[in-house]
């Protein structure tokens, strides 16, 4: 469509460029919120701030709470991504590398957790959450995710295990090389990009999570950022210049972190869609 | 391994074990299917499994589970205006999906499929608010939503009338939420599509261009029959999608104006787990686990019906 002329092309720039301009004015909008005063807000919503007031940003970035909250999800996130992985990728590993009976059945049964989200049984979920004991624990939340990322993480990384050259398993095999120390020394090593690209789904997946952290934390201290930030709105109900610091310095994290792993998020996105 | 496996003799199963622990194969078997095997089971089948059982009983989570009900919570469920008004919800959010976000994710993906530097710009853009949380989302929007502060404020403030609380207004406040849903998932939806359009055989395309045809041909006659799948893929996507809501509508309206936007995880929240009613929600969730295999299989049969796979 761009080949035939001056005004298509001015035409595709022109949707473009007003399509962008809507993605990003509201995030646009949110981080210069954040450096205006309220009265300001008031009469310029949108505009550049006319005094950039540093205060609400530094009163946010030197609140302790702000870092507990960051804290607590980054290290739910980082065992959920670790736990999956290593239960996801041994589990792949099997089915990819040993025919033994019932191999199958197990594959299907793990396939039913691609079927529906956690909301479905979030009920149940609690109570089971609660009767192991685990309610304000991140554990709580820790084990549930990573039992939700089972499904996909095993049937990507079954796939990717399949497509590794067999000769290297039966050359590692006669040099005395078991099944298990090949997992570690080649599967693993050689999985790389797979791995990447099912981390990261997981962390993003993790990290934005809201409903799960709700159910199993009361414990403030404990919060991990998006109950934090829904406390904070609780609090400062009206007051937008500090929600907004607020939802920028955390989703500024979020921005750069996919500015440089895109290529791993839209790797998991696209896999098996392709082909269909 | 199949070369090894294949020149081994048929024997009895006790002879088979052996000889998988003489490989090791047994004991790699053994120690590395548990853990997802386990954590899946207890934090996944058994939660499910359990909603459909506590779905018959009253229960508010504490001590024995006696006071079986039979099929109220279901009656309830049926009968209660809220839950009919979430169901029609999901209902318009899959309307807008296909109507709204996939046309408009299809359009941009065939705009700018194409490797080029400024493409790739355009396609980060896009992608962007998929990354983030949809609690920020919600927060975001229910600024510019703000009647006193965000957009409607402004517009209000330009024509000098009264402002609008779009956010507080039964009939806007779900239009709003479908805006916000357009805005942070149609990227989303585009990246399918450009990965399926990348995947046309260029050939095809130079085909068409040899017979003439012009660019809104080969869009509807080469391109898009061409990533059919994907379109479907991508529309199942829409579907469970909508059933799942419930993060982006808390920060924007909490399910408010009387109850005239919840999504079915929201009314499940509120009604189900804020108020311990076990049973209740279980009950809602079976309902909606049931919607989810629906699609889930009426996806399957559409699709492999015209030769294609999940």
């Amino acid at each position: 469509m761009t080949r035939s002329g001056f005004f298509p092309a001015l035409l595709r720039a022109a949707v473009l460029s007003i399509v962008a301009g809507i993605v990003i004015l509201p995030l646009l909008s949110t981080f210069l919120g954040g450096f205006k005063t309220m009265g300001e807000l008031r009469s310029s919503p949108f505009g550049i701030p006319a005094i950039w007031d540093l205060s609400t940003y530094s009163d946010i970035l030197f609140s302790p709470l702000f870092w507990t909250y960051m804290r607590n999800s980054l290290v739910v996130s980082l065992s959920a991504v670790v736990l999956t992985l290593l239960s996801a990728s041994m589990a792949a590993y099997v089915f990819a590398q040993i025919r033994f009976f019932g191999s199958r059945y197990i594959q299907s049964y793990l396939l039913l957790g691609l079927m529906f989200p956690f909301a479905t049984a979030i009920v149940p979920l609690f109570i089971q959450i609660r009767d192991l004991n685990l309610l304000d624990n991140p554990l709580g939340i820790i084990l549930p995710q990573t039992a939700f990322s089972m499904a996909f993480a095993v049937v990507l990384l079954r796939s990717f295990f399949q497509q590794l050259p067999k000769e290297l398993f039966e050359a590692a095999y006669v040099d005395g090389c078991g099944y298990i120390g090949f997992f570690f020394r080649f599967t693993l090593p050689l999985s790389t990009p797979i791995l990447a690209t099912v981390g990261t789904f997981v962390f993003v997946q993790s990290w934005n999570n809201y409903l799960l952290p709700l159910v199993v934390l009361n414990d403030r201290s404990l919060y991990t950022w998006p109950l934090g930030i829904m406390q904070f709105r609780g609090e400062f109900l009206i007051e937008w210049n500090k929600i907004l610091a607020f939802v920028s310095l955390t989703i500024l994290p979020a921005l750069i972190f996919f500015t440089f792993t895109q290529k791993y998020i839209v790797a998991g996105l696209t896999r098996g869609s392709v082909k269909g | 391994m199949d070369t090894l496996t294949r020149k081994r003799p048929r024997h009895s199963p006790m002879a088979r074990l052996s000889r998988m622990q003489q490989d090791g194969k047994l004991t790699t078997i053994l120690f590395f299917l548990p853990p997802a095997l386990v954590l899946f089971t207890i934090f996944v089948i058994w939660p499910i499994i359990n909603a459909a059982h506590l779905s018959f009983f009253k229960w508010s989570g504490y001590g024995e589970v006696t006071n079986f009900v039979g099929m109220q919570n279901y009656q309830r469920l049926v009968g209660h205006s809220v839950f009919h008004q979430s169901m029609w919800n999901s209902l318009k959010l899959v309307l807008a999906s296909i109507l709204i976000q996939i046309p408009l994710a299809l359009a941009m993906a065939l705009l700018i499929y194409r490797k080029t530097t400024v493409n790739t710009a355009f396609r980060l853009i896009f992608f962007a608010p998929y990354i983030l949380a949809e609690i920020a989302t919600g927060l975001i929007w229910s600024f510019i939503f703000d009647g006193d502060y965000g957009v409607s404020g402004q517009i209000a403030t330009a024509l000098g009338i009264e402002p609008i609380y779009i956010l507080a207004d039964r009939q806007y406040a779900f239009m709003a939420i479908i805006t916000v849903i357009v805005w942070k998932y149609f990227g989303y939806h585009m990246m399918i599509f450009i990965a399926a359009l990348q995947a046309v055989p260029s050939d095809l395309i130079e085909a068409a261009d040899i017979d003439g045809a012009g660019p809104w041909q080969k869009v509807f006659y080469v391109k898009l029959p061409l990533i059919a799948h994907a379109i479907k893929l991508s529309a199942f996507f829409a579907i469970i999608g909508a059933l799942q809501v419930f993060d982006i509508i808390i920060p924007l309206t909490n399910g408010g104006p009387s109850n005239s936007t919840h999504s079915i995880v929201s009314y499940l929240y509120t009604y189900g787990l804020a108020q311990l009613n076990v049973g209740y929600g279980s009950a809602v969730g079976v309902v909606l686990f049931i919607l989810c295999l629906v699609s889930a299989f009426g996806y399957r049969r559409l699709a492999l019906t015209k030769g294609d796979v999940l």
